[in-house]
């Protein structure tokens, strides 16, 4: 039987599978966590209590739905699932995987990706201290473990995710010092507008609450700088948008400008890359229903930043082009409805990117004394003295000037730097190029290699 | 909710739910402490200290950033064994692990 590996068990990895098992097939999903769910349906460790409704508010009727469906095909036995492990290289129809035993590997005949997104974050001068976290990390602590980061916490970025999280902070009984929107509000109405002709419901319910933060949320803010001490943050220095200088004291600071996807297996695996100006990164290119080469698929938030309702439908959709391409018979009539769908998201997932852009001038405006790779410490003046010599591609400044370099691989550092990189060139994004990703994706403990390496 | 060890230093996290679970004893640097079943090694160093490791690289700490084992600031030693992703590593009962590399500890971090 043809074998289709799907890595990731977010709504795209969990909605393809099903598509596949309802097809006949018994897809291996490879899931870096212990439980299927993602990133935003996570599930917390078992002898947790709180009921969904706590944990996915007004989506808890979805999460429990994708998380019965994956149980039910575990149940039934007609997934292969292997949790806990990450795929950090792909070769020829062979995965190999990180997990619990050393130099596992995993053969496929096709392939979908379905590896979601991860916090897009700035620099903000100070953030390479312990207690700066990202909005992500402070969600999953009080998703997953039921913990704040901190003591009082100042959030700051732009996008969904900042109210969301915030709301759920406050909701859990955390101290929320401030939650700090670069996106002027002339902005996030233009592109509010949009979202709201998509989807109204959707619109409304981030309405609500946003409303709920109070005036504890300001939007078209500047960070200057987060003040540090010893044991981590003190203080965040801001303006607001009418210039006026503000210092909110904290001791944690969670940081995030909507989301990045994440593309580096999509990248080993052969995908070609556009850089997009909506979303201000390089997207892997597909066609409408997710093919991106040869036998490789791609779903989810790790192809367009569309949410999780968007992953469901494109998980679907790239699970039955891949049973089209295998000759199998998939339910056309399904598939149109499906791809009607995503567009409708498509245009809602534009406008959220427009109403909560990356900010680029404060990127661009960085002292040159700013930590830009948190990984390596190398900062942002350091790489404003490498451009001469290594000229403007980013992989040349990589290897000359080491940002990029580090254990993140770039994933939190490589935006910023390719905005620092075209305001010393005056190049576009898409002219200073894109990282490339290189095998192992997360770096692997050595005896992972040590094996590869014997076999090769 | 405020704990301090035995440094007197306070721990970054705190509990806000789930606070019912059995109780998981382990060892941070020598030093017996309490978690609970279902911690992740993240939560139960960080709720009794400020941070993971020292940093490599300047002064500062480190105590994670992404939690979604896509940073790798979180890597930590154990007396023992291999070296763990804090972030993503469950916690076990008499778990021995360690803020600076153990003497013996040979390599580079990735
Ligand atoms: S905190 Fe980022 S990998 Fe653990």
């Amino acid at each position: 039987m043809t074998r289709v590996l799907i890595v990731g068990a977010g709504p795209a990895g969990i909605r393809a599978a099903a598509e596949l098992a309802g097809a006949g097939l018994r897809p291996v999903v490879v899931d870096e966590g212990a439980r299927a769910g993602g990133q935003i349906y996570r599930r917390p460790p078992e002898m947790f209590s709180r009921p969904a409704k706590v944990l996915y508010g007004s989506e808890a009727g979805k999460a429990g739905a994708l998380h019965g469906l994956f149980d039910a095909l575990l149940a039934e036995d007609r997934v292969d699932y292997l949790p806990n492990r990450t795929v950090v290289g792909l070769s020829d129809g062979v995965a190999h995987l990180v997990g619990p035993e050393i130099g596992e590997r995993c053969t496929f005949d096709r392939l979908i990706l379905a590896t979601g997104a991860m916090d897009r974050v700035a620099p903000v001068p100070g953030w390479q201290a312990a207690g700066v976290y990202t909005l992500g990390a402070a969600q999953i602590a009080l998703k997953a473990q039921g913990v704040a980061l901190g003591r009082r916490i100042v959030l700051a970025g732009s996008g969904p995710l900042l109210t969301l999280v915030a709301a759920q902070l406050l909701k859990a009984g955390a101290d929320v010092a401030a939650v700090l929107d670069t996106a002027p509000l002339a902005t996030q109405m233009r592109g509010g507008l949009k979202m709201a002709l998509a989807r109204p419901g959707v619109t409304a319910r981030g309405l609500m609450l946003r409303a709920r933060l109070g005036r504890r949320f300001r939007a078209g803010v500047s960070l200057e700088r987060i003040e540090t001490g010893p044991s981590g943050p003190k203080a965040l220095h801001w303006y607001d948008a009418a210039g006026r200088s503000h210092t909110t004291t904290c001791d944690t600071v969670a940081l995030g400008w909507h989301l990045r996807a994440e593309t580096a297996l999509a990248d080993l695996a052969g995908s070609a890359f556009d850089w997009s100006e909506t979303w201000a990164q390089w997207l892997p290119r597909t066609d409408v229903e997710g093919r991106a080469a040869d036998g490789l698929y791609l779903a989810g938030d790790g192809l367009r930043i569309l949410g999780a309702d968007g992953a469901e439908l494109a998980g679907r959709v790239a699970a039955r082009a891949c049973l089209a391409d295998l000759g199998l018979s998939t339910d056309p009539a399904a598939q149109s409805r499906d791809l009607k769908r995503l567009r409708k998201m498509r245009r809602f997932a534009e406008g959220v990117a427009s109403a909560f852009p990356w900010p680029a001038q404060m990127v661009r405006d960085l002292p040159d004394e700013t930590v830009l790779c948190r990984c390596e410490g190398v900062t942002a003046g350091e790489l404003r003295d490498t451009v001469p010599l290594s000229g403007p591609d980013a992989n040349r400044v990589k290897s000359l000037g080491r940002v990029g370099m580090g254990r993140c691989q770039g994933r939190y550092c490589q935006l910023a730097a390719a905005e620092l990189i075209s305001e010393t060139t005056r190049l576009s994004s898409a002219e200073v190029g894109r990282l490339r990703a290189q095998p192992p994706v997360r770096p692997a403990p050595v005896a992972a290699l040590v094996s590869d390496h014997d076999e090769d | 909710m405020s704990r301090v060890n035995a440094a007197g230093e306070k721990g970054r996290l705190i509990r806000l739910a789930e606070s019912d679970r059995a109780p998981l004893p382990f060892y941070l640097d020598g030093v017996e402490r309490q978690a609970m079943q279902g911690d992740t090694v993240l939560t139960a160093v960080l709720l009794s200290a400020g941070g993971l490791r020292s940093a490599e690289f300047g002064l500062e700490k480190r105590a994670g950033f992404c939690l979604m084992g896509a940073c790798q600031d979180c890597w930590m030693w154990q007396e023992d064994g291999p070296r763990i992703r804090a972030c993503s590593t469950p916690l076990k009962a008499g778990m021995r692990l360690l803020t600076d590399p153990p003497k013996t500890w040979p390599g580079e971090l990735p």
